[in-house]
């Protein structure tokens, strides 16, 4: 489940000296002319799903915003949403109403696109136990929304699946997935496939045993849940119970917290699962499979026609879950109906969609746990002296925890056929004696103590080829990239930074186009849609995770008073960018 | 906004806002009521019905201080002290956490007023007789063991277990106490027979094992030579750099040492002498 709060628990240290934010590319082309543009797509209006479109693709075809007007883009409206905790995900616009979600208490607001400045025309604000933030202990973010046939989904932090109706915001159903009080909460967005919605679990530090369900759309009613671990029957798949000690897959993690995508001509949905349960790896023997893994499963009944697992028998935590792009790409001169996952362990993989087959896999960040990924066997060539250990201090692994890439969703533009990747440059070291506790329980555990990689700079947002698997061009940030991407049919590429800048950069040559600071940090994705009034719109959540300018400084506390001052002064920096608040901003051009 | 039902209290408004209310008591004086971090259902140690030891030690403590304890309560889990002693709410906070350990680093602890370990429990009469963790049984019987922390975070005996090899045979207990999994179902397993015997930290194993109809034996666990410490010096943390309150405390402990070693006595909370680790 870890993104937000592994922040939290992770010591951030941070070099005094100043490092580079400057916006320059690391690699400019002069291919800046770029193909015309081509008329818009009619459905690209609308912006239904989290991730735009079922391949995930986080593109549009409108181009009214380009590279050669978003210099002229300026805010049309704003929305607070009310809410001060870290906002992920973006909005979705259906006809002529947005709706906007926010993180915990989780509300939902419908704004009428067709008024002046967009007033709410209805707000969901649910009834959770108070009490599950506090027992449930982590993220208290949420990822977004579904919508299909005139009602909106969400998964809610107490692990509720709502329907809403889309034009009163009345709920429909509300079907509960699992218990809180036993770690259980649910960040990710639902996705709508055929007459089911499909949702995820997370967990996985307090040994929940991931799952996927089905709910059908009209009534709620489960039609099929299947596991990451354990018997084939339950997990739709075999090859989990070997690799696993004694009954240890029934607390095996495994947990489903990112995002979804869907081939309707395959009929088969795709996601992935996360680290393996809260064990210390050596009462673990094994590959822990099906823990960080891609699934391809038939939404019919859940079954997955293959697993891939990218990382096996964990020691860094690289959840697996980063979402899983669907793109047809050109590899090795060979037209491949691909999947392209950019994972937190720092390797971009592209495969067959249709087998599972493994084409390219090579490192998108500063890698160094692995030597590289054997194509044939599936399996990382893996750094012996890279593999942590509860009583060993292993120094400098790369990426860090939070991953090359955290949930951060990329985009793909069939224009340039290009990904565009937010991208952490993390490295860390885990420390072996150091004493904790927890449920008044003294224990001595690894921390992990994560510092900027190669360079200094602790983010870039980059251009990547797949069928390649080959950097193309790098925007180096001062923070980690923690916010989406955005592909336009203008070749204008939107991403947001920590600092609260959303950018707009040239597809082709990631140049800065245009840039504007909103009021708090962006760790959510933007996305865009043309208005009732026929004009282009982008639109984004602002709002840093309550962690970054007070929380995470006031946890921050290594023994060395070095590091310690090193520490606050980065934090007392991340304060002085951007303060909590959820904000929605909207833009146009004039 | 719903509009106005029947009577409005203004005084129920202002004490809608914690700090305003702070430690105005019935006789009207106004002395700070001390801000207590605690667990809402974690027994013995603490919960919302004020039954575990750290609350009677956080009343002693309080009225030592001539005020009353004020609780936050939450979970101590990831996020415990930055959501009750570094809240961003200065209302939302308090002061100070009745347990924490010698080197818990997220805190700024006092001296530590007692020193527990981890223990042995297995039951009595059963022909299990173990005293460390070399003793070749381990590998053959089955052992509960709690899942602590985050990954790569179990208990430091339960690690220099895996050292010995013994891994297949151990079985997990979650820390996430809720009804279907109260805290004392490790101890309540050990009972049952559905482990052999169990690796728990002594103040828990203690006030269960005292209260178990089945006869339980309890014993400390020896670190041996190159393990972690299986033992700790347990201490009131305060937040970082209130040295202020931090010597207060300090002076309640000193002032109060009888009471607060008897008040552990009688939850059955295995201690040692602080200046000892128990070594074979």
């Amino acid at each position: 489940m870890k993104n937000w709060f592994l922040l939290l628990a992770t010591t951030f240290t941070l070099s005094l000296f100043a490092v580079s934010c400057a916006s320059t590319p690391s690699q400019p082309t002069d291919a800046t002319a770029g193909a015309p543009l081509s008329p818009p797509k009619a459905e690209d209006k609308e912006w239904g799903m989290a991730n735009k479109d079922y391949s995930a693709s986080r593109y549009s075809s409108l181009n009214e915003i380009n590279t050669e007007t978003v210099k002229n883009l300026r805010v049309a409206w704003t929305f607070s949403t009310g809410v001060l905790r870290g906002h992920e995900g973006g909005p979705l616009v259906i006809g002529s109403t947005m709706y906007v979600h926010t993180p915990f208490p989780d509300l939902v607001y419908a704004l009428d696109l067709t008024k002046e400045g967009a007033p709410v025309k209805w707000k969901y604000a649910p009834k959770q136990d108070p009490q599950v933030v506090a027992i449930a202990c982590c993220d208290t973010v949420n990822r977004g929304l579904a919508y299909s046939n005139g009602t909106i989904f969400m998964n809610q932090l107490d692990t509720n699946t709502v329907a809403l109706n889309a034009e009163t915001g009345k709920e429909v159903w509300k079907v509960k997935q699992g218990d809180y009080r036993m770690g259980m909460t649910i960040t990710s967005a639902p996705m709508v496939i055929k007459d089911k919605v499909i949702s995820g679990i997370s967990g996985g530090e307090f040994g929940v045993r991931g799952f996927v369900t089905a709910n059908d759309v009209k009534t709620g009613k489960q039609v099929w849940r299947m596991y990451s671990t354990g018997p084939e029957e339950e997990v739709g798949f075999a090859g989990s119970m070997e690799t696993w000690k004694g009954d240890e897959w029934k607390r095996g993690g495994g947990t489903t917290w990112g995002w979804y995508s869907y081939d309707p001509d395959l009929n088969l949905f795709y996601h992935g699962t996360g680290n393996p349960g809260s064990w210390n790896p050596d009462q673990r023997p094994g590959d822990n499979k099906w823990s960080m893994t891609i699934f391809a499963r038939d939404p019919d009944t859940g079954k997955a026609k293959w697993a891939y697992q990218k990382t096996p028998h964990d020691r860094w935590d690289y959840d697996g879950i980063n979402e899983n792009v669907l793109v047809d790409l050109n590899v090795g001169g060979q037209m491949r109906k691909a999947l392209v996952n950019f994972d937190r362990n720092g390797f971009s993989y592209t495969m067959d969609r249709t087998t599972g087959e493994l084409l390219v896999a090579e490192p998108f960040v500063h890698v160094n746990w692995a030597k590289g990924v054997d194509l044939k066997t599936g399996k990382p060539i893996e750094v012996p002296e890279k593999q942590t250990s509860s009583t060993r201090n292993t120094k400098d692994i790369c990426p860090s925890a939070m991953g090359g890439k955290n949930q951060q969703p990329v985009a793909y533009s069939p224009r340039t056929s290009l990904f565009y990747v937010p991208t952490n440059n993390l490295c860390m070291d885990y420390e072996g004696v150091e004493v904790k506790y927890q449920a008044g329980q003294p224990y001595v555990g690894a921390i992990v103590v994560s510092h900027p990689g190669p360079g200094g700079n602790r983010g870039e947002f980059i251009a990547w080829d797949a069928s390649t698997g080959k950097k193309v061009w790098g925007i180096k940030e001062n923070l980690a990239a923690w916010g989406g991407a955005l592909a336009t049919g203008g070749d204008v590429i939107f991403y947001g930074t920590m600092e609260g800048w959303l950018k707009g950069v040239h597809a082709k040559t990631g140049e800065t186009l245009w840039k504007f600071k909103t009021p708090s940090g962006i760790i959510g994705n933007p996305m865009t849609y043309t208005g009732p009034d026929g004009k282009q719109y982008i639109a984004v959540l602002s709002g840093i995770g309550g962690w970054s300018g007070i929380g995470v400084a006031a946890e921050i506390g290594p023994e060395d008073p070095t590091a310690a001052l090193g520490a606050i002064g980065a934090f007392a920096d991340v304060g002085n960018f951007s303060n909590q608040g959820g904000v929605l901003t909207v833009f146009a051009l004039p | 906004m719903r509009k106005h039902q029947g009577t409005f209290s203004y005084a129920a408004l202002l004490c809608a806002f914690a700090s305003l209310c702070l430690g105005v008591s019935l006789h009207g004086q106004t002395k700070k009521q001390l801000g207590i971090c605690a667990d809402p259902e974690n027994l013995p140690f603490s919960n919302r019905r004020l039954e575990g030891f750290e609350n009677k030690i956080a009343s002693l403590i309080a009225s030592e201080l001539g005020t009353t304890p004020r609780y936050v309560w939450w979970g101590q889990r990831v996020g415990f002290i930055r959501n009750t002693m570094n809240a961003t709410l200065e209302s939302a906070r308090c002061d100070v956490v009745i347990g924490v350990p010698s080197g818990y680093d997220l805190v700024q602890p006092t001296k530590p007023y007692y020193r527990s370990t981890y223990v042995f429990v297995y039951r009595k009469g059963k022909g299990l007789q173990i005293k460390s963790l070399d003793d070749p049984i381990l590998k053959k019987i089955k052992i509960g063991v709690h899942l602590l922390g985050d990954d790569y975070t179990n208990p430091p005996p339960v690690h220099e277990l895996s050292k010995r090899g013994v891994v297949d045979n151990v079985v997990g207990f979650s820390t996430f106490y809720s009804a279907q999994n109260p805290p004392d179902a490790i101890i309540n397993a050990v009972a049952a027979g559905k482990v052999d015997a169990a690796i728990v930290w002594g103040p828990a194993a203690g006030y269960f094992v005292a209260r178990h109809r089945v006869p339980l034996e309890m014993v400390p666990i020896p670190s041996g030579k190159t393990d972690l410490p299986f033992a700790f010096d347990m201490a009131l943390g305060v937040r970082k750099g209130d040295e202020a309150l931090k010597s207060r405390l300090e002076q309640v402990l000193d002032r109060r040492q009888v009471e607060i070693q008897k008040i552990l006595k009688d939850y059955g909370v295995p201690l040692l002498d602080s200046r000892k680790a128990v070594t074979k």
